[in-house]
């Protein structure tokens, strides 16, 4: 799988070259931010970028709370932010 | 031989994971490693997939993948699959893990090695948690991992050494780089502290590339806010002095900041087992280990940067004197049970199996380490910089004026300030916020006590129960 494709994200098209997490697919997409916080509705994107701070959860093929820049996109993935 | 399918469990597929499986396995040992991440590397040798597919970067990667490949034919290798609990169990470890694909598997040894790594230490201020605004660390694996650049204009700011590779890194990869700020004293790169204690190769390339993309390289300098509405689009930053008071301001349009202050050695299934800890040289709570890389809990091995900050070098030689040492105790013990069985009497085991250079090579590391962390020290003028609605714990939202309220309530402690004003009960458990928190209280950071290390869905939780007690095969 070295061919480029792509993913779903809340309905809109994401480029991804293979490899890519979810996370980078979006920051390369010019998304930098797709959570709002609980309280006071901060925007909320990549911050540690390694799995630690948990900013950056997405849901993806419907499973919750998955860490965008951990989880590696894969070919016709469903990401839903909230 | 022990009864367990693995002689040696290692949490970690870093510089100092795979140096100590990989010289355990390569002594006969059999050898499982797991690591969250889907490839080897750790936090250093990040790595996109187009990198691993087709060797021939860096020599030091490519050293890596080379190691990683030979460990792939002798061991285990259980990627994708995060730690969430480590036990002790009939007289070896357990470590429970979640596959990738969410089912609770348990590895079980005679032996463990806690390889876990680091991340960056961050300390807040101002429109720190605006879009736009990443650890120095996650700047690093956005590009080394996905060949994703963080942002056009980029500023790098905070204190260590670090800084120099993340700004390199961005300027090489076509990022402007306006400036990296470095809150230490320094007298300019050429007599940067690491150039000075000898350790020229490695920071004299970074200041070359810096040199080259026309980078300023300022001391005593630091980003005391980030400013943008919905994302960031400016910093102010500050010269301050050696406590870290501002002095002066000017503001710097950038759509990127980069910023760490040094790291957090993760520790917690250390801390779990009950292995015994100490404050290393910049007050980070560490894992106490002998020549050996020996925790103090029997059976258990520490080696990187849980033991003490000291970048990839010594993470690798300590991995390989803790792989050594754990094939000394492994071959001891079997030779124990062999006599056991045939009545031979015992003779001592003692030695720790690694090579004298090693372990030579090792101390000299270890004390340079020190005094980079001393030369780097986090001044607690930053507490300055906050204002009252400063957010300090990024998950619960808890502003600076939450934990003075908190304190003004007679919460006097980390711990106390937490169970009243809720930094450190999100998501992320008080990583990101834990050393702050700790500032504000006027007190070193303490070990963390995090029964679960990585949030599990109650549904793996209940699976987990009923796990075999030997593990499946991984796929690979």
């Amino acid at each position: 799988m070295t061919e480029p494709f792509t993913i779903t994200v809340d309905g809109r098209q994401v480029a991804v070259t293979p490899g890519q997490t979810i996370g980078a697919a979006l920051h390369a997409a010019g998304i930098r931010s797709w959570r709002s916080t609980r309280f006071c509705g901060r925007p909320r994107g990549l911050f540690c970028g390694i799995g630690v701070c948990f900013d950056c959860l997405v849901s993806v093929n419907g499973r919750p709370a998955e860490r965008a820049c951990l989880r590696e996109a894969a070919p016709g993935d469903e990401v839903t932010t909230s | 031989m022990s009864g367990f399918r693995h002689d040696l469990v290692v949490v970690g597929g870093g510089p100092a994971g795979v140096a100590g499986a990989l010289t355990a396995a390569l002594a006969g040992l059999r050898v499982a490693l797991v690591d969250s991440s889907a490839r080897l590397g750790g936090q250093y040798f990040r790595h996109s997939r187009a990198a691993q597919d087709a060797p021939g970067g860096a020599p030091e990667l490519d050293g890596f993948l080379r190691r990683g490949r030979a460990l792939a034919e002798r061991a285990d290798l259980l990627l994708g699959h995060r730690v969430w609990h480590v036990s002790r169990e009939d007289g070896g470890l357990a470590v429970h893990c979640v596959t990738p694909d969410e089912q609770p598997l348990t590895v079980r040894g005679a032996r463990l090695l806690i390889a876990t790594g680091a991340h960056d230490r961050v300390v807040p201020f101002p429109g720190w948690d605006l879009p736009g605004v990443l650890t120095a660390g996650g700047a690093q694996a956005l590009l080394k991992g996905s060949g994703v650049l963080a942002g056009r204009r980029a500023v790098v700011a905070g204190t260590g050494p670090f800084l120099l590779p993340v700004a390199a890194g961005l300027a090489g990869a076509g990022a402007d780089v306006l400036a990296v700020y470095e809150a230490a004293r320094g007298l300019g790169l050429a007599r940067h502290p690491v150039l000075a204690l000898g350790k020229a190769g490695e920071a004299a390339g970074y200041a070359l590339a810096l040199a080259r993309h026309r980078v300023p390289y300022l001391t005593r300098r630091a980003v005391v806010a980030a400013h943008g509405d919905g994302a960031l689009e400016a910093v102010t930053v500050a010269r301050i002095d050696a406590g870290w008071n501002v002095v002066d301001t000017r503001v710097v349009e950038c759509d990127t900041l980069a910023v760490g202050h040094g790291f957090v050695p993760q520790i917690e299934l250390g801390v779990e087992l009950g292995c015994g800890t100490r404050a290393d040289a910049d007050g980070s709570p560490v894992l106490v280990v002998d020549a050996a890389q020996r925790t103090t809990v029997p059976g258990v091995w520490a080696a990187g940067e849980p033991t003490g900050v000291g970048g990839w070098r010594l993470a690798e030689v300590e991995g390989r004197v803790a792989g050594h040492a754990v094939a000394a105790e492994h071959r001891a013990s079997t030779r124990a049970s062999t006599r056991a069985s045939t009545g031979a009497p015992a003779v001592s085991g003692g030695g720790h199996g690694a090579p004298r250079a090693l372990l030579a090579r090792r101390r000299g590391m270890r004390a340079f380490a020190e005094a980079l962390q001393r030369a780097y020290p986090v001044a607690p003028g930053w507490q300055g910089w906050l204002r009252d609605d400063t957010l300090v714990c990024r998950c619960e939202e808890v502003p600076v004026s939450r934990v003075r309220e908190a304190q003004r309530l007679g919460a006097t402690d980390a711990r106390s300030i937490k169970l009243l004003a809720r930094p450190g009960m999100g998501w992320c458990q008080g990583r990101i916020c834990g050393y702050a928190v700790s500032c504000l209280a006027g007190e070193e950071p303490r070990p963390p006590k995090r029964p679960i290390a990585q949030p599990i869905t109650l549904g793996a939780l209940a699976r987990s129960t009923d796990e075999p007690t030997t593990p499946n095969t991984p796929d690979e």
